[in-house]
């Protein structure tokens, strides 16, 4: 575990605020108005057993629910771009939004059916209907949602049938939004600090995130002279995804510590240059085919590592004890010293 | 999508006096559940082995920690009881320290001692020469809480998970597809994905039997009694009586853990005595059911996905021709 010794004088060369001798640094340490102890960081200063979580993180793979989480957004935000575009007579732009639409929820219920321990009983997820089960309640979302994008998307190859492809279209571009929001739920309705604490704001993460990579996409392969919507899109969610994971970050307190450290830090980091720095090609692009792609690729790259990013940083804090302990603990104490 | 909010306020979280029946089990025997008294426990880790030679749960791993006698480390698919071994320097509040001669004290009787007469006991710890306590074990038999209201249950997409007619937790095995969602949800990290096998195990409170009138292996087994099994009203009144007895003969960090229906799992089905804060444990302080907020993480959901649409929308709005 650690290389701490067992003395006389209690653990020594532990990691500060991880071992077991808790009596006298967690509660009892503030009573006894602190006795001549060596010293700690203080914010982080908490009992645990041996430093071990307290709470288990995900048995989750993180490329596939990562990736699940990062092609439904994708997918959702392209279905409603799609059906925009067909509605605004932009059919360079619908056509190839369809497509992406189509595809991006196949792999996604590839990924989630792949990291299913027994993945035989994938459709035992729809044998309840549990709105208090985001996975519930999202897999039954897949199963309206995906045929009704697989069928528009067919007709729109096929070219046939162009009612049924209007009627999908639509009903892919109502569902699509929950599609990519519902994931932020899926995460937040856990134990799980990072992802818990920020409950309100995350489904705002994904919803600017998934613009951003819906638009991303469409501005890499649709025509310049019709991705102007594409272009738009870029910059509002863009500017919704930033601003809510700003805020979300303000208001979680610890929690929001893992989103700036190790491979989530570096993670959000990459995402936030690469989609802000997409956006901003991308209005630049209209006449450069060059550019818009570059724009696109940065936006869909940019899209996919904060899912990613905010994976790990849940991963994070649910490995560290600091996180479930030290919060709970200030909530106790500020009912405690309320009259 | 939010009717969590509109089923009554204490579906989701707060007291919830009648489990079985909220659940749909009218006409339930009382609930039981565990009253694990830490302060008893001589970490023999009977319970542990029981557990696992009843429910037939498979090895996994013989590892030396290296961190103290707790060679298992926590719960999980493989470990339904885990016993916890605290080792702490003092100083300590707890038994008035004898004064000298420590070494010569009869420690049963100081034992029978304890806690039978008013005013402080006498106690056989080792003492520092300025009369404190030096050394002491804390150890305690952790279990599945068998939450009033128990996210691993909320969250389970397949129903596999369910409230028994005793008001316990269990997962059916046949039902599980592994998703895996109940892991990270359980509030105490007690629910485990089992490798190899795909699905989520955790301590089902012997249901096969509690089904023929027979109390759970691990409270049977147990030689102090620190493992006291029981219908849970009964339990609690039993838990506050020991409190109180331990507070009398000086033992003053006695304090219950999990027995309130107004914390934030709505009160614990297995609950415990403890002598130290919870964390020390490895017990989260103050837990919270996640799905106490999931009617707010719909309505943000739901202002969110109409957001995307105007957004969408808004961009595609002005018109190329
Ligand atoms: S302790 Fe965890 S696994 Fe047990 S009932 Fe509560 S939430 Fe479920
Ligand atoms: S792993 Fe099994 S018990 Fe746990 S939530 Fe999924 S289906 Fe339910």
């Amino acid at each position: 575990m650690s290389e701490s010794d067992v003395t006389r004088d209690g653990v020594r060369g532990a990691r500060p605020g991880r071992e077991a001798v808790t009596g006298d640094r967690a509660g009892r340490r503030r009573r006894r108005g602190g006795r001549g102890e060596r010293p700690v960081v203080p914010e982080a200063e908490f009992g645990s057993y041996y430093g071990l979580p307290v709470i288990s993180k995900p048995p989750w793979e993180p490329l596939d629910i990562a990736g699940y989480l990062y092609l439904g957004g994708l997918a959702g935000a392209s279905s409603l771009l799609a059906a925009g575009a067909r509605l605004t007579g932009r059919p360079g732009l619908a056509a190839p939004a369809l497509t992406a639409a189509a595809g991006a929820i196949s792999l996604s219920l590839a990924a989630l059916v792949h990291d299913l321990g027994r993945p035989a009983r994938f459709l035992y997820m729809l044998r309840v209907c549990k709105p208090t089960s985001p996975m519930n309640v999202g897999s039954w979302l897949l199963a309206a949602y995906a045929p009704l994008t697989l069928t528009a998307a067919a007709t729109g190859v096929a070219g046939r049938y162009r009612l049924l492809g209007a009627a999908a279209t639509a009903g892919a571009a109502v569902l699509g939004p929950a599609v990519a929001t519902y994931t932020a739920v899926l995460l937040s309705d856990t134990a799980v600090p990072s992802w818990h604490e920020g409950h309100r704001e995350l489904p705002f993460v994904f919803a600017g995130s998934a613009a951003g990579a819906a638009s991303g996409l469409a501005l890499a392969v649709a025509p310049a002279g019709q991705a102007g919507p594409a272009r738009r899109l870029a910059v509002l969610g863009t500017a919704l995804e930033l601003g809510a994971f700003h805020t979300m970050k303000r208001r979680m307190g610890l929690a929001a510590r893992p989103f700036g450290q190790g491979r989530a830090g570096l993670l959000v980091r990459t995402s936030e240059l690469l989609t802000a720095g997409g956006a901003v090609l991308g209005l630049c692009s209209a006449r450069d085919r060059r550019l818009a792609v570059a724009a696109g690729t940065a936006l869909l790259a940019g899209s996919a590592a904060l899912r990613f990013g905010v994976f790990h940083a849940g991963v994070a804090s649910a490995e560290d004890p600091a996180y479930t302990v030290l919060p709970q603990r200030e909530r106790l104490e500020a009912l405690a010293s309320r009259p | 999508m939010t009717e969590g909010a509109d089923r009554g306020g204490n579906a989701l979280y707060g007291p919830q006096p009648d489990v079985s029946g909220a659940a749909g089990c009218p006409d339930a025997p009382p609930r039981v559940g565990f009253f694990t008294d830490t302060s008893v426990c001589i970490g023999c880790k009977a319970c542990e082995v029981a557990c696992k030679e009843w429910n037939a749960i498979p090895e996994d791993g013989l590892e030396l920690t290296g961190m103290s006698y707790d060679n298992t480390r926590g719960l999980g698919a493989d470990t339904w009881r885990h016993v916890a071994f605290v080792e702490q320097s003092g100083p300590f509040g707890g038994p008035e320290a004898a004064p000298d001669g420590a070494a010569d004290v009869d420690v049963f009787a100081a034992a029978s001692r304890l806690g039978t007469g008013p005013g402080p006991a006498r106690t056989a710890f080792p003492v520092t020469p300025d009369g404190r306590t030096e050394l002491r074990w804390l150890m305690s038999s952790d279990v599945c809480k068998h939450c009033t209201h128990a996210g691993c249950l909320d969250v389970c997409p397949t129903g596999a998970l369910f409230r028994t007619e005793f008001g316990t937790v269990v997962v059916q095995q046949d039902i599980c597809n592994g998703c895996g969602y109940c892991v990270p949800a359980c509030p105490y990290g007690v629910i485990g994905r089992r490798e190899g096998d795909g699905r989520v195990w955790k301590c089902t409170l012997c249901y096969d039997r509690l089904g023929v009138g027979l109390e759970p292996a691990c409270a049977k087994s147990c030689p102090t009694e620190s493992i006291q099994f029981g219908p849970l009203e009964e339990l609690r009144e039993r838990a506050r009586e020991r409190v109180a007895r331990l507070h009398a003969a000086g033992v003053t960090d006695a304090r219950l853990y999990g027995e309130s229906p107004e914390d934030g799992v709505g009160g614990a089905g297995a609950f415990f005595l403890l002598l130290d804060e919870p964390e020390v444990y490895g017990l989260p302080p103050d837990p919270q059911v996640t799905t106490r907020d999931l009617p707010a993480m719909w309505r943000h959901a739901a202002a969110a996905a109409v957001t995307l649409a105007a957004l969408v929308l808004g961009s595609c709005a002005r018109r190329k021709r």
